[in-house]
This record gives structure tokens, sequence and C-alpha cells, in this order.
């Protein structure tokens, strides 16, 4: 069990990075996942079906070869992910700013694929809404931007939170392959390096390996539980 | 087509729609082009040499390439089909005693002895919460550990086995553990009236789980339980980590020979694409099925779990 406090450090180091990956990840998973689902909605047919691609292309593949093209293919394109080293952000998520540029491409690697899914919850979650309520919108004469505005846009938030955050669950859990990935450093790379190079018993450090991912999950799922439930008891 | 954002558009909304699709497909196009083609074949990306070993049957590497691939696309199917099937054996009998459990802890065993009582109701509670910490444990555990732990753990047991078994091993504790909810939530979720039935025509609390509640939810949950396998089979390209020799390891191998990683991951996930794009369009089926066949029919027809095994088994196969 001493591993757990001689090498508290590594582990609370390795919680950081994962949950710098895991909020970069999301925000930006996020956004590329509200564009994509805006093409996926929107009226113009070749949009359409440059988000129908995307959402079948990442959702189908393993975020494993995602993670090896984004290693792989970036650096053939002519970017090393440069555009990632924002100007004072690097001073917050620290690894933004290395030479490593493992952390960028699996950063980037883990938005495109999670994006994929975020535009799925969200694009649920409008399918959700019953067309007579914008039709109801229209006849009132609200424009196309008061329709979302006042109508659809908060239906379908209240349907897609939950899916939203399985994602995001989703997302943090499959942030633990970066480890094994390049990245060094982050909660599962500790893992590897704790028990196999520096020859601590397993158990304790899978325990606070455990820890650190359940502390991110566990909280977030009962969240989740909690609004599910309160939304079936609100629908009833 | 008229959705919930927009009306059927008319004739000058028509027009409108068709110029933008031709302005949208030329930069799409444009930007694929310039962004994406160019760089590419700047770097002779698009050279046969590197492509040839995988689309060129002329080529003298294409047959040992290919020979090598199927390998790996071997060795994933049985560490998928493996793990589908375990996890759907632990799942169910996991859903099983959760809510076994969950009936045992109202009784209150009036007819024992008072110690004896007592002692039963701490052990149902026990084990309830019990099974209750591991769902949540393994739950929330990222795959990839799970089966990491399993790799490097069970050898500190004394327990050494071959790299397949320790990737179905911890495929199977995830997913197990998340059917197992998939398939408590579907019997939950069921009109009360079909437990309150079975209890009044005398079936026990065993048989009523067994024989009423979950043929119907393994019929409700389905489709959840398709696209799980679709995530079972994405999962089983972790098998890298433990340097299981499944399609994206031997991938790795052959970009170690003949050094063309976007092209060889670029196969992988075609075939990758292919396999779990008809899986979730399987699912979309059997959806639509159920959808259907509750309309009409009224009351649920059976659907045995072996069935789902078998189904799974099957399509994965077909490619």
């Amino acid at each position: 069990m001493n591993v757990l406090i001689d090498k508290f450090d590594v582990f609370a180091g390795g919680f950081w990075l994962t949950l710098q990956i895991c909020v970069l990840a999301a925000i930006g998973a996020l956004i590329l996942g509200a564009v994509v689902a805006v093409l996926r909605i929107s009226p113009v047919p070749p949009l359409r079906a440059v988000g129908t691609a995307y959402v079948t292309v990442f959702r189908n593949m393993p975020l494993t070869v995602v993670m090896f093209f984004a290693a792989f293919a970036l650096p053939a394109l002519g970017s090393n992910a440069d555009f990632l080293r924002i100007p004072g952000l690097d001073v917050v998520f620290t690894r933004l700013g290395t030479d490593l540029p493992y952390f960028r491409f699996a950063l980037i690697a883990l938005t495109l694929y999670t994006a994929a899914f975020v535009c799925e919850a969200l694009r649920s979650g409008i399918n959700a809404v019953p067309p007579g309520q914008a039709e109801a919108a229209r006849s009132l004469g609200l424009t196309f931007g008061q329709n979302l505005r006042y109508v659809v846009l908060p239906q379908s938030w209240k349907a897609s939170i939950v899916p939203l955050g399985s994602v995001i669950i989703a997302m943090i859990k499959n942030s633990a392959l970066i480890g094994f990935f390049g990245v060094v450093g982050d909660l599962s790379q500790s893992a590897d390096q704790l028990t196999s190079a520096e020859g601590y018993a397993f158990i304790p450090v899978a325990i606070g390996i455990s820890i650190g991912y359940l502390i991110m999950t566990v909280p977030l799922g009962a969240l989740l539980d909690r609004i599910e439930r309160r939304q079936a008891v609100a629908a009833r | 087509m008229s959705s919930v954002l927009y009306d059927i558009p008319g004739p000058r909304q028509r027009r409108l729609t068709l110029i933008l699709s031709i302005a949208a497909t030329i930069l799409v196009l444009a930007g694929a082009y310039y962004l994406i083609y160019l760089p590419l074949d700047e770097k002779g990306q698009f050279s046969m040499e590197l492509w040839g070993p995988l689309i060129d049957p002329s080529n003298e590497n294409f047959v040992l390439v290919w020979e090598r691939i199927w390998v790996g696309i071997k060795n994933t199917l049985i560490a998928a089909v493996l793990a589908i099937v375990a996890s759907l054996i632990i799942g169910t009998l996991l859903a099983v005693l959760r809510l076994q459990l969950k009936d045992l802890a109202g009784r209150r065993y009036a007819d024992l002895s008072a110690p004896a009582a007592y002692l039963l109701r701490g052990l149902g509670t026990g084990l309830a919460v019990l099974t209750r910490f591991c769902v949540e444990v393994f739950r929330g555990l990222p795959v990839v550990i799970t089966i990491f732990f399993v790799a490097r753990g069970f050898p500190e047991f004394g327990i050494t086995l071959e790299t397949l078994w320790y990737l179905v091993i911890g495929l199977t504790i995830y997913n197990g553990v998340v059917i197992a909810e998939i398939l408590r939530s579907g019997m939950e979720g069921l009109p009360f009236g079909q437990r309150e039935a079975a209890v009044a025509i005398g079936l026990s609390p065993f048989q009523t789980t067994t024989l009423i509640l979950l043929p119907q939810s393994f019929r409700i949950m389905l489709p959840a339980l398709i696209s799980q396998l679709v995530v079972v089979l994405k999962d089983t390209s972790l098998g890298f980590i433990i340097s299981y020799e499944e399609t994206l390891n031997i991938g790795k191998q052959i970009i170690g020979v003949l050094s063309n990683p976007i092209q060889v991951y670029f196969v992988i996930a075609v075939l990758f694409i292919l396999v779990n794009y008809s899986l979730s369009k399987l699912a979309q089926y059997v959806q639509r099925r159920l959808a259907r066949g509750r309309k009409t029919a009224g009351t649920a027809a059976q659907v045995p779990p072996a069935a789902l095994a078998a189904q799974a088994d099957g399509s994965a196969a077909a490619v």
C-alpha cells in the first residue's frame, strides 16, 4: 500500500493530465459535434451527406485506429497539430505546448471520435421534439431563428442532456487509451510505468488508478441517473 | 422532406436549395482536394509502392500481406465472438441475480427464528451491495484499463493464460456488466402487471424472472444489445496493448516491414467500418421490426438469447 503514499504525486499528476485531455476533448467534441449535427439536419443535401458520412465513419471505427491515423496522417498532411498551441491556453494545459506532439494528436483523435457521438445525441434530441410543435410555431408566424430559440432547442436540449452525458462518460473512459499510444504521464501510462518498470506491487497501483478513473466517471453517472429519473417523473 | 425544422419547400426554396447544394458540393470537393489530396500527393502517399501490397494482386507482397490481415481478422472475430457469448451469459446471470437480490431485500423471513431471519436478511443486503459495487466499479473503469489489469494482474497470482484469454476476460468483465444493466433496466421498465400476473398464477420469483421478465427484456433491448456488440467488436482492437495478434496488431507488423502506415490503417479502418456499419444497420432493422411487431401483434413473441448470439456470430462471420 506504500506506493499509494510514496507515489501520490504520480497518481495526482496522472489524474490531472487525464482531466486536462478530457476537458479539452469534451469542449472540442461538443463544438465539432454541434457543427456536424447542424450539417446533418441542414436542408442542403450535400451538407447532409457530409455530416452522415462523418458520423458513419467515426462511429464505426475503433478509437485506436483514429489515434494511429492522427499520429501518422497529420504529419503527412504537413501539420504537427501546432494550431492547438493556443497562446495562453498552453499555460493552463501545459501539455499543449510541449514538443512531444502526441498529446495534441491524442486530443484531436479523441475530439474527432467523440464528436460523432455528440452529433448523434444532439440529433436524437431534435428528433424527439414532436413536429407539431414547430408547425404550431411556424403558423404563429415565428421566424426560423425564433422557432429554434424559443420552441425547438429548449425541448431538444432536455431530451439530449442524458445521452450527451453518457457520451462524455464514454469519452473519459476512452481517454485511457492515450497512455498506450505515446502520451507520457496520464493515469493509464502511470499504471504501466509503476507496475512494470518500477516494479511496484500490482494491487495497490490498480486500486489507485481505479480510484482516479472512478472519481471522474461514477459521480457523473450518478448525476445522469438523477436527471433521468427526474425527467421520467416530469414526463408522467 | 418535412421535418421538425422545415416546411415542405416551395419553388423558390427549392431553387435556393439547388444553388446551395451545387455551391456546397464544389466547396467540399475543393476543400478535400486542396487540404487532403494535394498534401498527401506531395508526400507521395498515393504511390503504388505504398499502396501496391494492399490493392495490387500482382505485387509480390500482396498475397503475404492479405494472408497476415486474414489471420488478424480471424483472431479479431474469435476474440469478439468469445467475448460476446461470455458477456451475454455473464450479463444475463448478473441481471437475474440483481433482480432476485432486490426481491429478497424486501422479505422479512417471519417464519424463521429471529437470528436466522436477521442473518438471511443481512446476507441478502450484503450480496446486493456487493453486486451493486462491482457493477458500478467495472462500469466506471475504462475497458482498456480492465484488460490491462487482467493481463498484468493474473500472472501476479500465478495464472498465466494466452493473450487471447486476457482480452476475452477483460472485455467480458466490462461488457457483461453493461449488458446486465441493459437487461435489468429492460426488466424494470416492463409494466408491473406482468410480474403481478406471474405471481398470481403461482410462479416462483425465479420463474417470474426467467420465464416472464427476461424474455421480454431481451426483446425490448435487442437493438441496444446489438449496438453493444458493435462496441465489443471495436474494443477487440484494444488487444494491441497486450500484444494479441488481432487486425490492428497485424497492421502494425505490416507497417514495420513496409512502412506504409496511412495505407494500412486506411484498409483496416474500411474493414472495421464495413462490419460495424452492417451490424448497426441490423440493429436498426431489428428495431423497426420490433416497433411494427408490437403495433400489430400486441403480445411479445419470445426471443431466446441464443438467437442473439447466433445472429451476431453469423453477421460478423459473413464478412
